[in-house]
């Protein structure tokens, strides 16, 4: 299953894939870009949803996003986050740049 | 190379496998995989399962995009070698490229040497937290050998206690 793209308002939603590693990662970071520039959006949500993997190559996509869009006042979500990828994001102490949505 | 570090004595041997992969990225997934069949037999937890899938993949993708520089050559390998040993899990990790000078530092939280490529430097701490033990042994010009345990199937023994 491939990631998928939304713009609502001023919001890129982000439906991650069932796996997200350095195989997947560049591909959804050059993705997201091109929708932030061209659609001029302030914000980013992923959803985890489907996603039952994550390594350390999620935490690079959400930070690069994150410089993107946060010189602008931009903000990023994240929804459906189960405790696996909880954990993964506190232990990388994105806990003051991502707001998990419950 | 591999054989530098000082093998720990913990019994003998019940399975072991031995992969070698070229060191593109298409094999992170595979990588993952092959892991997670082959401690099927030990009645790994999910949570165990998802830690060691994680810590594999931080291995293999380092050897991948720090080791061999992310040239995305098939001339390049990746080995992977894990042993069994009663329900204890080592994975060995290594490869042929540029090593790392010096392994302390690289080991430290957000220390990464690729922040253009979006890497946290988060690697290494995840490989920490979710095995038991982590041994990383480097040479500038030889490669890098990373060396993790677990044991798995705590879950089996507790469900057996109730
Ligand atoms: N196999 C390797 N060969 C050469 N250098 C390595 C290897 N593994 C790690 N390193 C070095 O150690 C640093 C830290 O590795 P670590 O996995 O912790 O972070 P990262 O790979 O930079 O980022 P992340 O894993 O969060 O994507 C790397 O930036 C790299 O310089
Ligand atoms: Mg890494």
């Amino acid at each position: 299953m491939d990631e998928e793209f939304k713009v609502i308002d001023n919001y890129l939603m982000i439906r991650l894939p069932n796996e997200i590693d350095h195989h997947k990662s560049v591909d959804i970071s050059a993705k997201a870009d091109r929708y932030i520039v061209s659609k001029k959006v302030g914000n980013v949500v992923f959803d985890f949803e489907r996603t039952t993997f994550m390594d350390s190559s999620g935490i690079g996509i959400i930070l690069g996003r994150y410089k993107k869009i946060s010189c602008f006042g931009g903000r990023v979500y994240a929804v459906n986050v189960d405790s696996r990828i909880r954990r993964i994001l506190l232990l990388s102490g994105l806990e003051n740049i991502v707001e998990i949505m419950e | 190379m591999i054989e530098i570090i000082e093998k720990k004595d913990i019994g003998t041997i019940t399975n072991e496998m031995r992969l070698e992969f070229a060191a593109v990225s298409d094999n992170e997934a595979f990588a993952r995989m092959a892991v997670a069949a082959f401690i099927t037999p030990l009645n790994p937890t999910l949570e165990e399962l998802s830690d060691v899938k994680t810590a594999v993949s931080e291995a293999v993708t380092n050897a991948i995009i720090h080791g061999y520089e992310n040239r995305g050559s098939r001339e390049n390998k990746v080995c992977m070698y894990c042993v069994i040993r009663k329900d204890v899990l080592e994975v060995v990790i290594s490869d042929q490229g540029c090593g790392i000078e010096n392994v302390k530092r690289a080991m430290e939280p957000l220390y990464t040497t690729r922040p253009e490529l979006e890497r946290s430097g988060m690697g290494f701490a995840f490989m920490e937290a979710f095995m038991d033990e982590l041994q990383v042994h480097s040479e500038v010009g030889e490669g890098t050998v990373v060396r993790m345990y677990k044991k798995i199937g705590l879950g089996s023994w507790i469900d057996r206690e109730e």
